[in-house]
């Protein structure tokens, strides 16, 4: 199906260039999600977010010729969705309250461990299903040093792989799982607090654990 | 190989992302077996990771797309299309 889907894209792609502009509706109707949330999370502002997401299409279109068929077409969007959105944030006020809280654990050599749980069948399975959490989530990522936030937007937000990833960032692969890691650490230090409080416990028989886990899983 | 705690949790990410070598995949889930430390710091990054995934944590604006396709047909129809 993905090749298809690479094929169609392919052809729609030719025949935008040829002239037949009003399909370029289609060709980034599967990217609009993926466009407005790579901005959003960068730049933590929903109007900054739609108005980049709209800038990111406009010049997608504009620049449609410079597309080149050896990378993905959603790869080639998300770097012209994440430069747009690194632009609104230098220039936007959003940098200002980003700075402090950023550089504190931007050095190379932080402490990246996680946080432990010491009773771990303290995580109530309900937790998850809390609005309140996403709201947390959100704000823990927003709050990562912007290099590990780009990755991890990318990676587990977008779920694009290591290379795509790699290449939308113009950095190695090696420093997309470091910095992955990073991420994931810092996040799951700042969201077990939330995770752990909330609804009482109700015991959990090893099997529901099991099951829960199982539906995420790949 | 035997891994303490803090040597597992380096792996933490690579084990969710199934890209461990065999080896230390082999060791990651021996200590996890006999460490409910460590598995619970699996579990909460496993779940930070769900919560990440989940459409509702990351919503569109009411409107976006409509919106979106309007200012394309304006850039479309305004010629600014592929020099």
């Amino acid at each position: 199906m993905k090749a298809a889907a690479t094929t169609n894209e392919a052809a729609l792609i030719s025949r935008i260039l040829a002239g037949e502009t009003e399909l370029f509706h289609e060709l980034i109707r599967p990217y609009e999600r993926l466009v407005y949330v790579t901005i959003f999370a960068i730049v933590k502002n929903e109007t900054e977010a739609e108005d980049g997401a709209q800038e990111t299409m406009i010049n997608a279109f504009r620049y449609l010729k410079s597309f080149r068929g050896d990378a993905k077409f959603s790869t080639w969007l998300v770097t012209i969705a994440m430069n747009e959105a690194r632009k609104r944030l230098r220039k936007g006020k959003a940098a200002a309250e980003d700075s402090l809280d950023a550089t504190l654990e931007d050095s190379e050599g932080g402490d990246y461990t996680p946080a432990v749980l010491t009773d771990w069948r303290e995580i109530p399975l309900q937790a998850l299903e809390k609005k309140e959490l996403r709201e947390k989530l959100r704000e823990a990522v927003a709050l990562l040093p912007e290099n590990y936030r780009e990755v991890f937007v990318l990676r587990d937000i977008e779920e694009l792989n290591q290379e795509e990833t790699a290449a939308a960032l113009g950095i190695n692969v090696t420093l997309v799982k470091v910095r992955l890691h990073r991420a994931r650490m810092m996040l799951q230090k700042a969201l077990v607090p939330y995770l752990k409080s909330g609804a009482p416990f109700e015991a959990q028989s090893k099997a529901a654990r099991g099951g829960f886990f199982r539906r995420w899983l790949p | 190989m035997k891994l303490d705690c803090k040597h597992v949790w380096e792996h933490i990410s690579g084990y969710l992302d199934h890209q461990l070598d065999p080896e230390v995949l082999a060791a990651v889930e021996k200590h996890l077996e006999n460490c409910e430390v460590c598995s619970a710091v699996l579990d909460s990054t496993r779940n930070v990771l769900v919560l990440t995934a989940d459409d509702r944590t990351y919503e569109l604006p009411v409107g976006y797309s409509e919106r979106l396709h309007e200012k394309l047909a304006a850039a479309i129809r305004g010629g600014t299309g592929s020099q």
